[in-house]
């Protein structure tokens, strides 16, 4: 869910929007936000599952230092998704234990 | 290679308010931070600040972070974005890992201000998707514009707990209640009050057990704690689809323990941290340490932390003489004496003492 409206930070200005697909699926992202807070606005809760047995994982501390987030991107895997922005066409995977790196 | 008189290692308040102070005085300084833009956790404290007016009291934490950069973008600090330090070495070397090669920069002084790290609680379901620190749930909203979910349950009642609580009402969430294992309230009472104002009900001497749901949260147990230990059948079911932590935070200080650093424990700035005289500078010479690096406290005093370090550096280096030193310092010294008054800062006085005095 989108904050539009903040009694402190005020409305959203106004925003580009980019395209990014997660596990195929297509979704709207705003421009330069990070790839955790997309899945977010849209409800999407687990990036990963654990190697040995397979639970899942999201976001636990937003600033990078955890790694809880980490999915595959663009075939990269372990890109930790709270401190990494969006970019256009940019595929997203949930990733299964470690991923694995497709060039 | 690469060579600057200093190399800041994190551009959260610490970071900055070091590179402000030393660029004034002419120093050469690197300022590195793996994020997009610096300002560390600045941009999502939409709340006023307390203190004097030299601490930017009744200043919202986010603009106290753009005053900061405005700064150092005036004085022309060098600033390397999306970069991470992934070593600094006894000579002062430091390697960071910038546009996917490493490059190493040949530095006199460094410093070490990379903040700190929630910590976490262990209980059944705290990696459920949905469970997070306090601070991240604050990160999505204030700086993602992103709502977690719709229903929190808080645990912990210190100022991160009771601020984020408040934060996450504005935003628009609801908030089942505030668990606290201690028989009261951590925060300040004006942040409590107003969540007490705005109806979220305390538990205290209460505790979270589990956290349920298939594949994220959905609901959480408490119970009431005696001697610490749950007591059966005081359990109580929330339907919430967050979970956030707030039990307090730890230096991060990988750097410094990288380079041979001596650290002590001081359970009173979050446990385990780099040793430092009154100076900021570490056992290792010319390595510095300000911010929650060197013992958690808040965004103001790693500010003057930071400030201390610049102007100890920029002495060492020659930039300032030992007279405009000494006063710089006193002044900077004089603050945070200031900011650890009261019942809350008298604690981190002390420790903080005993660390300088080289007794902890």
């Amino acid at each position: 869910m989108r904050i539009t409206e903040h009694p402190i930070l005020g409305s959203v200005p106004d925003q580009e929007y980019v395209t990014i697909t997660v596990d195929g699926r297509p979704l709207r992202a705003v421009k330069g936000e990070m790839i955790a807070a997309t899945l977010m606005a849209n409800g999407i809760m687990v990036h990963r599952h654990t190697i040995k047995r397979h639970e899942p994982r999201g976001v636990y501390c937003g600033i990078g230092q955890c790694t809880d987030c980490v999915m595959v991107v663009n075939g990269r895997p372990n890109v930790r998704t709270c401190i990494t922005p969006v970019e256009d066409g940019m595929a997203i995977e949930t990733q299964e234990g470690y991923g694995v790196r497709r060039d | 290679m690469a060579r600057r008189e200093v190399v800041i290692c994190g551009g959260g308040p610490a970071g900055l308010a070091a590179s402000i102070e030393l660029a004034r005085t002419g120093a050469k300084v690197l300022l590195v931070d793996e994020n997009r833009r610096p300002g560390g956790q600045l941009f999502k404290q939409i709340h006023k600040f307390f203190g004097s007016r030299e601490h930017n009291a009744g200043v919202r934490g986010v603009d106290i972070g753009k005053k900061l950069l405005a700064e150092t973008e005036a004085l022309g600090v060098e600033v390397w974005l999306h970069s991470s330090v992934t070593g600094v070495f006894t000579d002062k070397r430091v390697a960071v890992l910038r546009e996917g090669e490493t490059k190493v920069v040949e530095a006199e002084k460094v410093l070490i201000c990379t903040g700190g790290a929630e910590n976490s609680l262990n209980f059944e379901g705290w990696t459920l998707p949905g469970v997070m620190g306090a601070g991240a749930a604050q990160t999505m909203i204030n700086v993602n514009r992103v709502l977690p979910g719709r229903r929190v349950l808080m645990v912990g009642s210190g100022n991160v707990g009771v601020i984020v609580t408040y934060q996450l009402l504005q935003a628009g969430a609801e908030v089942a209640g505030i668990v606290e294992a201690a028989p009261k309230i951590g925060a300040y009472g004006v942040h409590a009050a107003k969540v007490r104002r705005a109806g979220v009900p305390f538990y205290l001497g209460h505790t979270i057990i589990r956290a349920k749901g298939s594949g994220k949260v959905e609901r959480a147990v408490i119970a009431a704690l005696d001697n610490w230990k749950p007591i059966p059948g005081t359990e109580k079911e929330f339907d919430v689809d967050v979970v956030c932590i707030a039990a307090g935070l730890r230096p991060t200080s990988d750097l410094a323990r990288m380079c041979g650093v001596r650290h002590v424990f001081v359970p009173e700035l979050g446990g385990w941290m780099p040793e430092h005289d009154d100076g900021m500078e570490t056992s290792v010479p010319g390595i510095y340490v300000a911010g929650d690096t060197a013992g958690v406290e808040e965004a103001s005093t790693a500010m003057d932390e930071g400030r201390l370090a610049g102007i100890m550096m920029a002495y060492r280096l020659g930039h300032l003489t030992e007279q405009e030193m000494r006063e710089k310092k006193e002044e900077v010294s004089g603050r945070l004496s200031a900011l650890r008054l009261g019942p809350f800062g008298e604690r981190r006085m002390n420790a903080k003492r005993r660390i300088t005095e080289g007794r902890a």
